[in-house]
């Protein structure tokens, strides 16, 4: 400890915050990594057990291969390199619900290597930051205890239903800066996962789960103190993330301030994020590291990823976010906040925009930005009021596409458009017969001009209003005119007012 | 009828079939020969008396309606009771597994089943398949049938007993760094190490799993060779097992050995072997040439590195693997305040000394700053012996010698030093660690009366050579042939 340093001096400005995190995403496979069992969530207790996931003596683990393909398909979306040899390795620790007394993983040649997204803090100035992945590696779930916390000291129990279940441990360099980058890297992780479709990412039943290594880089008189390493765990939502990590460099800095703690000074401590008191606790300190014991697994064989696997994979991954994101500014005249917005809703949302602007015969530039309007709107409205996704939305890309043709062509205005598809929404009907079920015919140029010298003739005095000049005033007779026949487009009739207007 | 017909498994079939004897007839048989002289031997840890009959019963229907009951129709087979048999208290020699029944069977169970051989009992084992002669299982010694003062050798010494004490025709075992083969030599019976891969492990309580093999053992190479049939071949469940596919063993039997070029390993005949080993070895290796094979001399220098490599790299993967049986689920469990007490309590009450020792021994050799020097390096090593083996198999179709040193050495003799036990490893570690077949034959008894075992190695798969040579030379001597006085 340097005892020269005037602590009082330096404030929280000064401190740089350092943050890597570990994100374990569980596979979509159907079954186990090692035993045919079910890994659907919320079951009875250890009624998705077998002998191999409960560790019977005799029983031996048997690949997956669906969760490995799975992983590649992950790691390739996330820019790793994969591994053209992998193998297991065996964590060895004791724990009840760790039925082996060894974990299953991947010690040193894990599955995915090197790679790294690219993100942007949503509503700021600073350019999108490349945060690297240093490797994503397949590992065993270990079950769930549940301890008796009525504090009378009741038997412990443990689930195994977890137990073996697929897990792709993703872990990134230390390139985070702030919590909210750590959120905005953790939604854009997310986003990509859902559009590879390797896993739900379901938070809540612990589909993805994520851990934080946090501590600051303390600017004083341009030499860097760092304080010591913390490991956050229980982050059960990306808020939640946020939070703790935010807590938690505060809480570091001010523990500085009073101790002048850094790092090797304390051993690496790991707390939890309590969601209730909004605080980090501790959990455990962590003494000296523990020894894990690591050696190949000698149950299972190496896997070789062939130049085919890795083919057959590739062609599975299809376009991801910043590609989409790309495509819709440059292509469709998006805006990026637009072209966010749509590819944050999934692939198919982003196809059922694609197809709805790409309708033959029109130009994607000027269609693209109104169908990201109508879908962002008013499709997206309709998917959260009934809780429902694009799949089951009842209006086809190609018929919203119609309405909106329809709107172009001057058939009808926005707002009655609005009607029309609303119409569509709840009767699952084309545009043609929502036009007719809510009595939309064309008005045409006779009856336009007729209706236009009868509103003239019952309005002396708006007429004279705008003779003078008071354009405003065409308003009211365009109000009249819906009252009196829905159908008319309110531009062309403004038009046709203005225009016998000034020719009387 | 001589007593080899009555013990070899093809004539047994063969009569089963006939209608001359019956399954029931067999399993009585066994059963009652276990009832009255178990308690001298201990072969058995356990009999399976009801599955056994209903079994017997079902193959006898099967036998009446003309179905086929299977290549081992009716053979009482006793199983080393480190493999689960479903229904049927499996425990490893080991008080943490004393109550434990397995809700499945192991592949090789399953496939002897359907092949028609009913499991008559569990034999007796070192505790966890970790020992030499059987003194450090959990429930008892297994006396050598040859004279009791001595041990069966280990660790599948209930299996050899079982055989050679003749309460069934056929046995099972199971071979870490020797544990088919040296009981076999001690028991004189004919025992088979398969290729590593070659047959299923899934069921078998590891030991070492890079190591454990199961296998047969009987009187004769042409039973081993039928069991080998019905043992061997891919399974699903054990991904370390090969889809090489499987040739009929019985089929190359008969073919004479002549142009057969057989290595003598210099290191195999050195110092520390018994003369009376010595001599029957080499008389042995005499009638081999006699009949046509070509001796030649090979040279596996990291041989003498083999028991030291496989006391690390075994008790490594020991401690792994035995880290299941920590009370929480289907083991033994004693009562402590808090978990960790738990933990220690239970494991320390209900391993026996030699497992403790390993798992000592390989937690060590696993450590973070010991493993370079312990684990990684026997793992170079044990490449360098699969290496010397493969420039060996170059030249040579098999490697001849010793099995073990010495004749089965006293009850209590290695006891206090786990050392000399050991070294009862010495010339079958090396075939476990390069995963590569070995066969033991009878080949001569002791002044002693106590017999004396013939080790063939061979290359990756080439187990049929060795079941021809076992056979060639087993139709030219007797020594499979005789029996204990009971």
């Amino acid at each position: 400890m340097n005892t020269t340093i005037d602590r009082d001096a330096v404030t929280f400005e000064n401190a740089e915050v350092i943050i890597g995190l570990e994100v374990h995403v569980q596979l979509r496979t159907g079954s186990k990594l090692f035993c045919p069992c079910s890994t659907t969530f919320g079951s009875e207790p250890n009624t998705q057990t077998c002998p191999v996931c409960t560790g019977m003596p005799g029983t031996l683990p048997v690949l997956n291969e669906q969760a490995l393909k799975l992983s590649i398909k992950a790691g390739l979306a996330i820019g790793c390199e994969i591994a053209r040899y992998t193998k297991w390795d065996r964590k060895n620790y004791f724990y009840p619900d760790l039925p082996k007394g060894y974990q299953i993983s991947q010690f040193d040649q894990p599955i995915c290597g090197e790679g790294g997204i690219e993100c942007t803090i949503p509503k700021s100035d600073l350019p999108p930051q490349t945060i690297r992945i240093e490797r994503a590696h397949l590992e065993e779930d270990a079950g769930k205890s549940i301890h008796d916390e009525s504090g009378k000291g009741g038997q412990s129990k443990i689930d195994l239903n977890r137990t073996g279940t697929p897990l792709l441990e993703i872990v990134t360099r230390p390139d985070i800066r702030s919590a909210e980058q750590a959120r905005a890297f953790l939604n854009e992780l997310k986003l990509i996962l859902q559009y590879v479709d390797v896993s739900d990412c379901n938070m809540q039943e612990g589909s993805l789960r994520c851990d934080a290594n946090v501590n600051l880089h303390i600017d004083v008189d341009g030499e860097k103190i760092a304080t010591p390493i913390v490991e956050i765990k229980n982050l059960n939502s990306f808020r939640a993330a946020e939070r703790a990590i935010e807590f938690e460099s505060k809480r570091q800095f001010k523990k500085w301030k009073s101790s002048g703690e850094a790092i090797g000074d304390a051993p690496k401590q790991t707390r939890g994020w309590d969601d209730g008191a909004q605080k980090t606790v501790v959990q455990r300190e962590k003494e000296e590291s523990a020894d894990y014991r690591y050696f190949p697994d000698p149950d299972l064989i190496a896997f070789v990823v062939s130049d085919e696997l890795l083919d057959e994979v590739r062609q599975t991954v299809g376009s991801l976010p910043p590609q989409l994101r790309e495509l819709l500014t440059t292509e469709y005249g998006l805006g990026s906040y637009d072209a966010g917005l749509i590819v944050s809703q999934g692939r198919e949302v982003v196809d059922y925009f694609l197809a709805v602007a790409n309708k033959a015969g029109s130009d994607k530039l000027a269609l693209g930005k109104k169908a990201a309007n109508w879908i962002s709107q008013e499709v997206m409205r309709y998917l959260n009021e009934n809780q429902t996704t694009i799949g089951n939305y009842p209006v086809t890309a190609d018929q919203l596409a119609e309405l909106l043709a329809r709107i172009e062509s001057g058939d009808i205005d926005q707002s009655r458009a609005k009607e029309v598809l609303a119409k569509m929404e709840t009767e699952n009907c084309d545009v043609d017969t929502a036009f007719q079920a809510l009595g939309i015919v064309k008005v045409d140029a006779g009856e336009l001009d007729s209706l236009c010298q009868q509103l003239i003739a019952d309005n002396p005095k708006t007429v004279q209003e705008v003779k003078d000049g008071k354009m405003k005033a065409v308003g009211s007779l365009i109000g009249q005119a819906r009252k009196i026949n829905s159908n008319v487009n309110p531009g062309e009739l403004r038009n046709k007012l203005l225009e016998i207007i000034a020719a009387s | 009828m001589t007593d080899t017909e009555t013990n070899s498994i093809q004539s047994l079939v063969a009569r089963i079939k006939s209608g001359e004897t019956s399954p029931i007839a067999c399993v009585v048989d066994s059963i009652n020969q276990i009832r009255q002289r178990n308690d001298d031997l201990f072969a058995f840890i356990s009999d399976c008396e009801a599955d056994a009959l209903a079994q017997a019963t079902e193959l006898e229907s099967a036998i009446k309606s003309g179905t086929d009951p299977g290549p081992l129709a009716g053979v009482p087979i006793a199983i080393k009771d480190g493999i689960c048999t479903r229904g049927h208290t499996t425990t490893a020699g080991s008080k943490m597994l004393e109550t434990f029944v397995p809700p499945y069977d192991a592949t090789i169970v399953t496939r002897l089943k359907q092949a028609g051989a009913i499991c008559i009992g569990k034999t007796n084992l070192d505790e966890f398949a970790m020992g030499s002669s059987t003194e450090n299982s959990a429930f008892g010694t297994s006396k050598n049938p040859w004279s009791t003062d001595c041990v069966a050798g280990g660790s599948s010494g209930g299996s050899a007993a079982a055989v050679s004490g003749l309460f069934a025709p056929a046995a099972i075992g199971s071979d870490t760094g020797g544990s088919i083969r040296q009981p076999a030599s001690f028991c004189g019976i004919t025992g088979l190490k398969p290729t590593y891969g070659r047959v299923s492990r899934y069921g078998l309580m590891a030991f070492a799993s890079s190591l454990d093999q199961i296998g047969p053992m009987a009187w004769s190479a042409q039973d081993n060779a039928l069991l080998m049939n019905v043992l061997a071949g891919h399974d699903e469940k054990d991904s370390t097992s090969s889809r090489e596919p499987v040739p009929d063993y019985l089929a190359s039997l008969p073919q004479p050995i002549r142009g057969l070029r057989i290595g003598i390993c210099e290191q195999h005949m050195a110092e520390g072997l018994d003369d009376e080993v010595r001599k029957s070895v080499a008389d042995a290796i005499g009638l081999l040439q006699d009949l046509g094979a070509e001796i030649k001399n090979v040279s596996l220098p990291h041989s003498q590195y083999a028991v030291a490599t496989y006391y690390v790299v075994a008790p490594c993967e020991a401690s792994s693997n035995l880290s299941r049986y920590d009370g929480v689920r289907y083991t033994a469990r004693e009562s402590a305040d808090d978990l960790k007490a738990m933990y220690s309590k239970t494991r320390k009450s209900n391993f026996g000394e030699e497992v403790t020792r390993r798992i000592l021994l390989g937690t060590y050799s696993l450590s973070s700053g010991y493993d370079h020097e312990l684990y990684k390096k026997a793992s170079k090593v044990r490449r360098l012996i699969k290496q010397d083996y493969d420039n060996a198999f170059a030249d040579v179709d098999l490697i001849a010698g010793p099995t073990v040193p010495t004749t089965a050495f006293k009850i209590g003799q290695h006891a206090q030093d786990p050392l000399a036990m050991y070294l009862a490893d010495i010339y079958t570690a090396s075939a476990n660690l390069a995963g590569i077949p070995a066969i033991s034959l009878p080949c001569g008894f002791s002044a002693g009366g106590l017999p004396i075992g013939l080790q063939l190695q061979a290359n990756m798969f080439d187990e049929a050579k060795l079941l021809q040579t076992g056979h060639q030379y087993q139709t030219q001597t007797d020594w499979h042939t005789r029996r204990p006085q009971p």
